[in-house]
């Protein structure tokens, strides 16, 4: 990396420069010693504290069980938005080997694009060791991604019921089911799921076992008071059907929810989790216990970027 | 009248050749010449242009037209292949699938021109589309319209053109992409079955022995050809038990099992070619060797087919191999030689038996169409497996993986390497015709019948085969009537398989040193080593990719593959996007000296040009240093079958020119 490349590159995504995407991927996911002043410089320049706001993109995630059809999915919802005119970019997380540590990274040859649209951007993302569904930078990303594009699609490892972490990046959880398979109506009814903000039903050309579907989730969230949650049928395979009532719900439930709080309040638990596996014990002692550091924590300016907040706890619990 | 003698020697088997190049004129040439040696029938190979729907001077055309086949893109291009060919009297295989209702349209055109009837054309569209989406790539619409379309023919033919096979089950493609005799006899009868199920639900239910009895297959044989012969006389078996149990067939001549062959070829070297003829007899006898499940038609690939393609001259050599067979020895004189062998019949037995079990997995998922991408990671993983077998040595392969020592070949001793060199210069006279047929032709004849073909496509139960046909004499071309039917149907991607491919097996040494390589190059990166496995144009062959995909993960690379037939400016945009180390490009159909430098142009045009390139397929000695000059890093062909070592070689230039250190 050259001196102030993250600076640079952060600036141009602040700017709306959507040719600086690819190389600050490459950065955000570089883990050499080398390039961590630059990453961090990169995430500081995309910040709401050096923007003044919070960045404008809509952070959708999507997660379901295995080929449940995630990323034909992302490739219908990507047509559609770039019909409206509105930019995106899609960061899908496939599994890597655990024996090789190798990864083919799949989702892509799903999602159609085409080369002379500037607009779109696909960008594949192996998980490695993970087991919440994203990989290591895919925060990192979907932050700063979300001061270019309009609208950053993040794209789960499908791993059934445990894929919890999307929520902490995304503005917006999509669950998309399997029409006829139970087991989320089950994760839901007993807890094990979260309730997600928009249910969709896919592969809906299946016919009536897709209603049916619907049908029950539908009844399912209403004994759980979840009067909010909307519940889409879709069809992404050509002819697709169900994509605008699933961007409508989408849109709803962006419009409904206070981005500045839940955003800030995300990238500080993200900001303490990180402080506390970079210091352990030692450091939340240091800030006085946990209860202590939650505090310190809130704190801290609102629109700092995690490593900004992790900087700012270590600065706070007298550590360097 | 004796038991182990004919009465009178069987007729042979239709002897073929799989012809078709340049242009129209060229190949009728050639046609012409072949009946004249001898040849019993046509074969006729349309280009991947053709085969895919797209005109000549369409992008994704590009370095394509007239190498592998020939192209017909309207009525004038098939009468002047056609032309001084009875076609009341010829038996033509056409290998169309996708596109295979419009090629049935020209020729019954043509005929109709040369004043022959409907129900006295005879011969073979092979309009198999399951595996276009497993092994061969020329599809075009998505699955549930591409079974439709082969409904309305078969409906179409068995009523019209009676004499006629609407299409032929392949399973010829599963085993060249890897299949073992098990996975080739399963997969294609769960194929026949949804073909046959699709038919059931458009025609009359008393024609269906009719159309039990249209269906025949195009199988493959391979050289252990005891296996390979009890092979077919098993899917034999299958096919009329099929056809009494599900389709209630009475009359057992209405079920019995009809097919033609090609012999393997992915067996077939680059090293040592000359082998290759040894290789080709053995694998005919498989096929020709017991008369209970003999081949009624027989075409062979030459000495030279992993070099490149033939020239009339090395399709001489296979013909005259079939003709020494069929008329110089004594196979046809007998009965069936295996009645009563202990060995064949277990043989059989064992295959029917793990057919048996295989089919009932492709049921269990609904049937061939819903099973498509379960079956294609299968099959990479058979040859994953196949791959693994000659590299260790487990199979020997001579020439390649022992017995290498060998004098100089005379028979590539030639400037052009010994194979055949489509003039490139074929391209834009194919471009210019295309546009000087749209200038003379009557364009709201055309307008109207595109619009009609597009109404019917789109409508429930109407037969796509009247408005095709009158499209073909409005003068409709091969793109054209291919994008109404995009524009009704969609596209779609077939899937790639390489996901679901298990990881090697750890005991392997030396891919365990490799990861440790890729581990460390990786890190001194900052990000696991990232290869993009590209396949520019429309050239389907995804053996060499998927395995190279497959076996660069398993050595700890993240891959990213997306399959067949993308546009160098789509590769380019990913190579880009997605932040890769090193771009490999598969190219086997012969267009990598167009298609190579469009790669390099469209990567320097998106700010990727100092991503390393390198290549792999079917590269003639005499392009390599053409390629290296424009920048590849380096080319591989199937003489380096050593995939580990090829991986090595990549890391290292990923590390080289990542500017990291070798290791101590
Ligand atoms: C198998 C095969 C097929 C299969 C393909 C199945 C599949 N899904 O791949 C089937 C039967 C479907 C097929 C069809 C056709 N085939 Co074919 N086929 C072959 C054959 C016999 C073997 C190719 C193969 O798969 N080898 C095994 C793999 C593992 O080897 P490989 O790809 O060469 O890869 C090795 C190296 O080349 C290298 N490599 C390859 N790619 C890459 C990529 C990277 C990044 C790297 C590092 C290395 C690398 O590494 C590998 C390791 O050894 C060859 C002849 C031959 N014996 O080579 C003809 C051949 C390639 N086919 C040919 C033709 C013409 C066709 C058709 C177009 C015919 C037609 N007119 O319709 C059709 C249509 C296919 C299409 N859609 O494009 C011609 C091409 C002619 C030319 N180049 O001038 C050949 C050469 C035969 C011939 N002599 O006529 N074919
Ligand atoms: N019939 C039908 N099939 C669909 C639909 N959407 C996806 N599929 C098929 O489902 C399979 C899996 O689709 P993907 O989009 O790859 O699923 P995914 O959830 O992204 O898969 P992973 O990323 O591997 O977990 C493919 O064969 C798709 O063609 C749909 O709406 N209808
Ligand atoms: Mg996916």
């Amino acid at each position: 990396m050259t001196p102030n490349a993250g600076a640079e590159l952060g600036g141009r995504l602040a700017a709306g420069d959507l040719s600086a995407a690819p190389d600050a991927l490459n950065l955000l996911e570089s883990s050499a010693a080398a390039d961590q002043p630059e990453r961090v410089s990169l995430l500081a320049a995309t910040s709401p504290a050096a923007l003044g706001h919070e960045p404008a993109g809509h952070v959708v995630g999507i997660t379901g069980p295995p080929g449940v059809g995630k990323s034909t999915l992302i490739s219908a919802l990507c047509k559609a938005l770039r019909e409206q005119g509105r930019t995106v970019a899609v960061v899908a997380v496939d599994p890597s080997s655990k024996r090789s540590g190798g990864a083919l990274l799949g989702d892509r040859a799903r999602i159609s694009f085409d080369p002379a649209d500037d607009g779109l951007l696909i960008r594949s993302m192996a998980a490695g060791d993970r087991l919440g569904g994203l990989a290591r930078p895919t925060r990192d990303a979907a932050a700063a991604l979300s001061a270019a594009y309009d609208v950053v699609v993040v794209e789960t490892v499908g791993v059934g019921q445990s894929e919890t972490e999307v929520a902490e990046v995304a503005d917006t959880v999509c669950v998309v089911v399997q029409p006829g398979s139970g087991d989320t109506l089950q994760f839901i009814k007993s807890g094990i799921m979260e309730i997600p903000d928009v249910l969709v039903v896919t592969k809906s050309d299946l016919g009536v076992i897709a209603q049916r579907a619907r049908r029950d989730l539908n009844s399912a969230l209403r004994s759980l008071g979840a009067r909010d949650t909307k519940v889409v049928a879709v069809s992404a395979l050509p002819p697709a059907s169900g994509i605008s009532e699933l961007l409508a719900a989408v849109e709803a439930h962006h419009a409904s929810c206070d981005l500045a709080a839940e955003r800030s309040s995300r990238r500080r638990s993200q900001a303490l989790a990180e402080f506390g596996e970079l210091f352990g014990r030692r450091g939340l002692d240091a800030l006085g216990g946990r209860r202590a550091a939650l505090k310190t924590v809130a704190e801290l300016d609102s629109g700092l970027d995690v490593p900004g907040l992790v900087a700012a706890l270590v600065v706070s619990a007298k550590l360097n | 009248m004796t038991e182990h003698r004919l009465d009178q020697p069987d007729r042979p088997w239709m002897i073929r050749t799989y012809a078709g190049h340049s242009t129209a004129e060229k190949s009728n040439e050639l046609y012409r010449g072949n009946l004249e040696k001898g040849q019993t029938g046509l074969s006729i190979a349309f280009d991947l242009p053709t085969q895919t729907g797209y005109d000549p001077g369409d992008e994704l055309a590009r370095g394509e037209v007239g190498k592998v086949g020939v192209p017909v893109s309207n009525i004038r291009d098939m009468e002047a292949l056609l032309d001084g060919i009875p076609l009341d009297r010829m038996n033509t295989s056409m290998t169309i699938n996708a596109t295979a209702a419009w090629l049935l349209a020209l020729y019954i055109v043509t005929a109709e021109h040369q004043g022959a009837s409907e129900d006295q054309l005879q011969g073979t569209t092979q309009n198999d589309i399951i595996k276009e989406f497993l092994a061969r790539g020329t599809y075009a619409f998505p699955p549930a319209p591409s079974m439709r379309l082969i409904a309305d023919m078969i409906a179409y033919t068995v009523e019209n053109v009676p004499k006629w096979n609407p299409i032929n089950i392949c399973s010829y493609h599963l085993q060249e992409a890897g299949a073992t005799p098990v996975q080739e006899i399963a997969y294609s009868m769960s194929n026949a079955i949804a073909v046959l199920d699709a038919v059931r639900d458009r025609v009359d239910p008393s024609v269906m022995p009719q159309v039990f009895a249209r269906i025949s297959f195009f199988v493959n044989a391979g050289l252990r050809f005891i296996e390979e012969h009890a092979k077919l006389r098993a899917m034999g078996i299958l096919w009329d038990e099929l056809g009494r149990e599900r389709y209630g067939v009475e009359d057992p001549k209405l079920r019995r099992f009809r097919y033609g062959v090609q012999v393997n070829s992915l067996g077939l070297t680059e090293r040592q070619p000359e082998n290759n003829i040894q290789r080709i007899v053995l694998e005919t006898l498989a096929v020709t060797l017991g008369r209970d499940a003999r081949a009624r038609a027989i075409q062979l690939p030459a000495w030279n087919e992993a070099l490149g393609l033939p020239r009339p001259w090395d399709q001489q050599w296979s013909l005259r191999i079939q003709q020494v067979m069929a008329y110089e020895t004594d196979l046809l004189d007998y009965p069936d030689i295996f009645e009563g062998s202990k060995v064949m019949d277990g043989l059989v037995e064992e295959l029917l038996e793990g057919a048996r079990a295989e089919m009932a997995v492709v049921a269990e998922q609904g049937g061939a169409v819903e099973a498509v991408p379960y079956m294609k990671a299968q099959l990479v993983e058979s040859h994953r497996e196949r791959l693994r077998r000659i590299e260790t040595g487990d199979q020997v392969v001579v020439g390649l993986n022992r017995y290498q020592e060998s004098e100089e070949s005379p028979l590539t001793a030639d400037a052009e390497g010994g194979i055949l060199v489509v003039d490139p210069a074929v391209e834009a006279q194919q471009t210019a015709a295309v546009a000087a047929w749209r200038e003379q032709r009557d364009q709201t004849a055309v307008d109207e019948a595109l619009a009609e073909v597009a109404r019917v496509a789109l409508s429930e139960d109407e037969n796509i085969m009247p408005a095709t046909i009158a499209a073909a004499r409005a003068g409709v071309t091969t793109g054209e009537w291919s994008a109404a039917l995009r524009g009704a149907f969609g596209e779609y991607r077939a899937p790639t398989g390489v996901g679901e491919s298990a990881s090697a097996d750890h005991d392997d040494a030396e891919l365990e040193a490799l990861r440790d390589e890729v581990d460390r190059v990786s890190e001194a990166l900052g990000r696991r080593i990232r290869i993009l496995v590209g396949k520019p144009g429309l050239d389907g062959h995804s053996n060499g990719a998927e395995q190279i995909a497959v076996r660069a993960r398993d050595a700890g690379m993240d891959v990213v593959y997306e399959g067949i037939r993308l546009t160098p400016s789509q590769i380019a945009a990913s190579a880009k996007q997605e932040g890769v180390h090193v771009i490999g490009l598969s190219i086997l159909s012969g267009s990598h000296r167009e298609l190579i430098p469009s790669v390099i142009e469209a990567l320097n045009q998106a700010g990727a040009g100092d991503v390393p390139l390198v290549v792999g397929g079917i590269i003639p000695d005499q392009d390599v240093p053409e390629l290296e000059a424009a920048g590849v890093a380096a080319v591989y062909t199937p003489k380096d079958y050593d995939l580990t070592r090829i991986i090595r070689e990549i890391v290292a230039l990923v590390a080289e020119r990542g500017g990291v250190a070798q290791s101590a």
